[in-house]
Formats: C-alpha cells, structure tokens, sequence
C-alpha cells in the first residue's frame, strides 16, 4: 500500500478525533445545542469507504456525518459553523449537525430519522443508472436501521433494479442504549443481503486497511452492474449514542477492551513497524489537524448568524400566514 | 376545447411532460404494465418503457422516496400512490425528505417531485379506503398542495407541477375519475396558488374544493330555482398555499360565507377556512359562517350509513337556508 494513502488514513482519522473532541467541548461550553452525535471509535469505517470511493460518487448519510463529510472534502470549518449554526456553516446554518449538505462535494446530506438514507440513496442510484453514470453512490446507517421497513423495501428495489450502491453499515452493536442481540434475531447484519439476492460481506471496522481493502472490491463490484452490496463495518463508539446519552448501559470493562482495538492506535503500530511513517511524520500531521480544528474553531466564532427566517421553505416566497403579530 | 374524461387528463398531462423532458418518469403501483388503477397512465409503459414507467413493489415510503432522492439530481418524478389511505405509509419521506431539504440544506438541495393520489369515499370501499388526507399534507411546510375538481383542472395541475421546483401533492378523488369535462386543446398550465370562481352569486359564498365543488354547485342550482337565492361557488383547488385573497373578495360581494369538505372538521380546510374568515373578514360578514363537513368516524361499509357519514348538496342548502333565515 501506498505511504501516502497511510498517512491520508491517519491524517483523517486524527481529524475526525480531534475534530469530535473539540466539538464535545464547544457543546459543553453551550456553543452547540440540541443533539450532537460524535464519530470516535468509528473513524475507520468513513475514511476506509470513502478513501475507496472516487470522488464522483455520491454519499447519503445520517446524522452521526461529520466525519463523513470532512473526508468528502467539506472544510472542517464549514463543518464547525455548521455545529455552530451561523451562515458561514455548510448548510448556512439551517441544518445543524445532524443535517449537513453540500452538492458541490456529492455530499447530499444528512438525515436524522432512522432508515431515511436508504430510499434516498436508491433514488440516487436509480438516477445514476437512468443516466448510464460510472458513479455510484455510498449509503450509510447503523446497526440500529437496518430493523426499519424501508431497509427491506430499498434493499429489494435496489438488487430487482441493480442499482450502483454500496450499503455500509456502521455496526456499533448499540442502537441508541439497546445492544444489537436485544434489537435484531439476526445479528450479522450483511447475512441479510442474501434475502435481496444481493452480495453482503463483513468487515472489521476498527481496521481501516481492511475496511478500505473490502471497499474497494465492493465498489468494483457496484461498478460493474452487478448490482448494489451490503458491507457490514463492524465497529464501536466511545462515547454515548448523542451527548444527551452516558451511556450507562455498557461496562467500563466493555469499552477499554474495544479501545484496545482503537483504529488509530492500531494504524500507527502497523505503519511504524511496516516503516510506512516515521515519528516525525506523524508529529508533522498531528501539528497540522490541531491546527485545522483550532482555525475551525475559530471560524466557526466569527461566523455570522443567519437572518432569514422564511427565505427557502419553497423555490420563491410565499405569503404565509402566521397570525397577527 | 375537447371533452374528456378526468383519467384521460390525467394521462394526457403524464404523456406531454414525458415527450418534452426525459427526465420526467412516472412511479408507482400496477402503473405501467397494467396501466394503472384508474387508466391514468395507459400506454405509456410501451411508449417510454419500463425504466421512466415504473412498475414499484408495494413499499409506498421507499418508492416514494426513491423519486425524491433522484429528484434531488434533477429527475421530475411522478410519483401516484394508489390510495391516498397508504399515503400515510409514505409520508415520512413527503414530510420529513422532500418538504424539509431544500430549507434544512440552506438552499442547496431541492425536491421537485409531484406525489398524486386518490382520495375520498367512493362505493362501499370500506374505512381503510376512504380516508380523506388533505388536512395532513396541508399543514406541511415546504410541500405544495392542490386538489383538482375536474379534468382542465386535473390536465393543468399536473403539467404545472411537474415544472414547479417544490414538492407538490396532488389530491385526486377516486369517484372523479370518469366524470367528463372540457379541457383545452392547446398547451395548459393550471396556476398552483389562488381560486377559481366557479360560478358567480350575490348573497352567499359556498367555498369547497374537489368533490365538495360539485356538491357546492348542485346546491347553488338548488338554491337559486327554489328559493331565490343567488350562491357563488368557490372553487378552493390550492389547498397550500390557500388562497385568502379569493376567500376576502368574494365574501366582499356576498357578507355570508360556508366551507363544505368530505373530510371530518377538527383541524381540516374547514377550519382553515373559518380562521380566515374570522381573522380577516370578520366585520365583512353579516351572519356567522358556517362549515359542512363529514362526521367524525372512519367511514362504515354499509351503503346508507357511508352517505349518512358524507355531506350533500341538502347539507348545503339546509344551512345555507338557515343562515339567511330563507
């Protein structure tokens, strides 16, 4: 494997550590409101698929997305505005952080009911097929999505039609507090591909060569009219399910052991033994993602806020009543 | 200006915006092979084939979120629900997808999809086939909502939302369907917003849309041979946004003003209609208004208690006749 693309993989993965730290902290400082859903643990899962991804592709995703769309190439700046809400953020501060777009970067957004991305992400595929496109379009969601009806109904539309897609689940075995033997009789989630006649594999997803790896093979797969494939990252998250969530209903003992798997730890031991990067480059990009998380930081203060309140609920304003004021 | 059935509209504004623009496609149940429920899209599964018609599984919240996500990308579907009663299975998508990305993406996402269904008590179908749905999409901000009451309606509705770049849900009603009407020969487009007057009187406004319309006219004819009063008959088919200009000037003219609906009252059109009239016609009427609506139950089978459920033109005149006390 390429030194480069190893120091891409770290050099993302601690973005989106540091990244999601910062933001926990700017939220305990009251700068972020409502539910803030953080990504560590599962850094490797985003970065393996979407480094294997070609950047027509186009990603639907949920509302744990910020480090989706960083590695799609939305600046972490217009990430942090957008935490932040002001107009500066990628969806100008409408959205928040659990519903962050940008077209530009194929990124078309992020959807906080479970189960949403995937007619959305078929309805993308279809388009890609109608228009005979090489691109395909990569849908992601959780464990805890895959008991909704529109898993089954999408999944059946996109094998009939052979749609380009690529399901990634990030399987974190907790839908919000609920471990997935509770949750699902089947917990191997990508053994359910086979209901749709369709390919399905697992992956550990605390590995991100193995997550890349398996990416690619799927996505040639996808390209090839094969059809859509079911890629099962398997995975976890540090924190709770949003900030709101201590996540009281998982042992400490539970969540040092899949810390001693931590992608990022893991990566650099490989890389240092394999000489794929050496200490000072690594000082080199964890001097830099402080850097970027700091100037997203900063960007995101000085950002104004929106004004407009009516503006964009339709193509031209409407008069809409509201009452008297 | 030729006569047709309202199916034929319907199917005559799917194959004009299907010719002009590749990207327009239909979706739905039994729509292509077969043609569709109510003929709506005879013929155009062989013409366009199976990829712009397409036939869907039985998944009304995914195939109807299918659209809206290809819509995204610059697809114009057209999107039919067989029942608007399993519309209540897709509206996850309507509501929480295509109503709320182009306002939750700052701008950056659109979803002009149209979603068409029929509505309505027809014969006997039963509680589960007669839901009336209006009042559920209407109240959604970021979707547009019209209800035609006859085929020009029907033809121009359909081909202006197809070129309307928001999320429209188009009302139909499932006894409409073969009602005869006059509808232009040449190229028509229906506006999305305001009223029609349908037909025009001095002492009382009767404000319906859909089915209601036809109710509101055989009672205005009513009213007019056998009791000398002269109804105006307004014709509601934009249900969002609704169009309170139409609603002030026509109880301008008439000082009494009544909503008739298929739907139950508590928070439908009628009521809409009522806060309208109370907020800014308030010192315009002469006597309170008043709304004839459905009763509030899920529609029986049975052939005289469904009638009983549903309004009529007697409704009207009988109210109508009590509030001018003639």
């Amino acid at each position: 494997m390429q030194r480069s693309l190893i120091r891409q993989f770290y050099r993302d993965m601690l973005l989106a550590r540091q990244f999601e730290e910062a933001a926990a902290e700017q939220y305990r400082q009251g700068r972020i409101a409502g539910f803030l859903h953080l990504y560590p643990g599962e850094e490797a899962v985003a970065v393996g698929t979407l480094r294997a991804a070609d950047p027509g592709d186009y990603v639907v995703s949920t509302y744990r997305e910020h480090v989706h769309a960083m590695v799609r190439g939305i600046p972490p700046e217009a990430v942090m505005a957008e935490l932040f809400g002001r107009a500066g953020g990628c969806s100008r501060g409408y959205g928040g952080s659990m519903h962050l777009f940008s077209p530009e970067h194929r990124f078309l957004g992020g959807y906080a009911i479970v189960g949403e991305t995937f007619p959305v992400a078929t309805g993308v595929g279809y388009w890609l097929r109608m228009t005979d496109s090489a691109d395909a379009v990569l849908c992601y969601f959780g464990d805890g999505a895959v008991n909704q009806g529109t898993f089954h109904e999408s999944l059946n539309m996109a094998s009939l039609w052979k749609l380009p897609i690529l399901f990634v689940c990030e399987n974190n075995h907790y839908q919000i507090g609920t471990e997935i033997h509770r949750h699902s009789a089947l917990a191997e989630v990508h053994r359910r591909a086979c209901a749709y006649g369709m390919l399905g594999r697992r992956v550990d997803g605390m590995d991100v060569l193995a997550v890349y790896e398996a990416s690619r093979e799927a996505l040639a797969q996808v390209r090839s009219g094969a059809g859509p494939f079911l890629l099962e990252c398997e995975t976890y998250r540090y924190r709770g399910h949003s900030m709101a969530d201590p996540a009281s209903y998982r042992s400490a003992i539970e969540v040092e052991e899949l810390r001693a798997r931590d992608p990022l730890a893991s990566l650099w031991r490989k890389a240092e033994a394999a000489g794929w990067m050496t200490a000072d480059e690594r000082r080199a990009i964890e001097a830099e993602v402080t850097a970027a998380v700091d100037g997203a930081v900063a960007f995101a203060e000085q950002s104004p806020p929106p004004t407009e309140l009516q503006a964009g609920v339709y193509a031209r304003p409407l008069d809409l009543y509201r009452g008297a004021p | 200006m030729a006569e047709m059935m309202f199916w034929e509209a319907v199917r005559r504004a799917h194959d004009e915006e299907m010719e002009r623009d590749p990207l327009v496609i239909c979706m739905g149940e039994d729509i292509g092979v077969v043609g569709g429920t109510y003929k709506a899209t005879t013929g155009l599964y062989d013409k366009y084939g199976p990829e712009r018609v397409i036939d869907t599984p039985i998944c009304e919240n995914s195939y109807t979120g299918l659209g809206i996500g290809a819509s995204f990308l610059g697809v114009r579907p057209i999107i039919e629900i067989m029942s608007v009663n399993f519309s209540w299975l897709a509206l996850d998508q309507i509501a929480n997808t295509a109503a709320k990305v182009r306002y939750m993406s700052g701008g950056q996402l659109t979803a002009p999809c149209v979603v068409r269904s029929p509505g309505g008590t027809a014969h006997q179908l039963g509680a589960q086939h007669s839901g009336r749905m209006e009042k559920v999409f209407m109240g959604i901000a970021g979707l547009r909502v019209v209800t035609p009451s006859n085929p020009r309606q029907a033809y121009g509705l359909i081909k202006s939302a197809v070129r309307c770049d928001d999320p429209v849900f188009i009302n139909e009603h499932e006894i409409m369907y073969n009602m005869k009407g006059e509808v232009p020969d040449e190229e028509y487009f229906h506006p999305l917003e305001g009223s029609e007057v349908a037909r025009e009187g001095r002492d009382v406004s009767l404000f319906g849309y859909n089915v209601s319309v036809h109710w509101c006219l055989q009672a205005a004819e009513i009213l007019a041979r056998e009791h000398g009063i002269e109804a105006e008959v307004v014709d509601l088919y934009a249900l969002s946004p609704l169009d309170r200009a139409g609603i002030r000037r026509s109880v301008a003219r008439t000082h009494h003003a009544l909503i008739a609906e298929e739907a139950e009252p508590a928070v439908g059109v009628g009521a809409e209609v009522m806060a309208i009239l109370d907020e800014e016609c308030f010192y315009e009427l002469d006597a309170p208004p008043v709304r004839v609506s459905a009763a509030t139950v899920p529609i029986p089978y049975n052939h005289t208690l469904e009638k009983a459920a549903i309004p009529n033109a007697g409704d009207i005149v009988a109210a109508v006749r009590k509030m001018l006390g003639r």
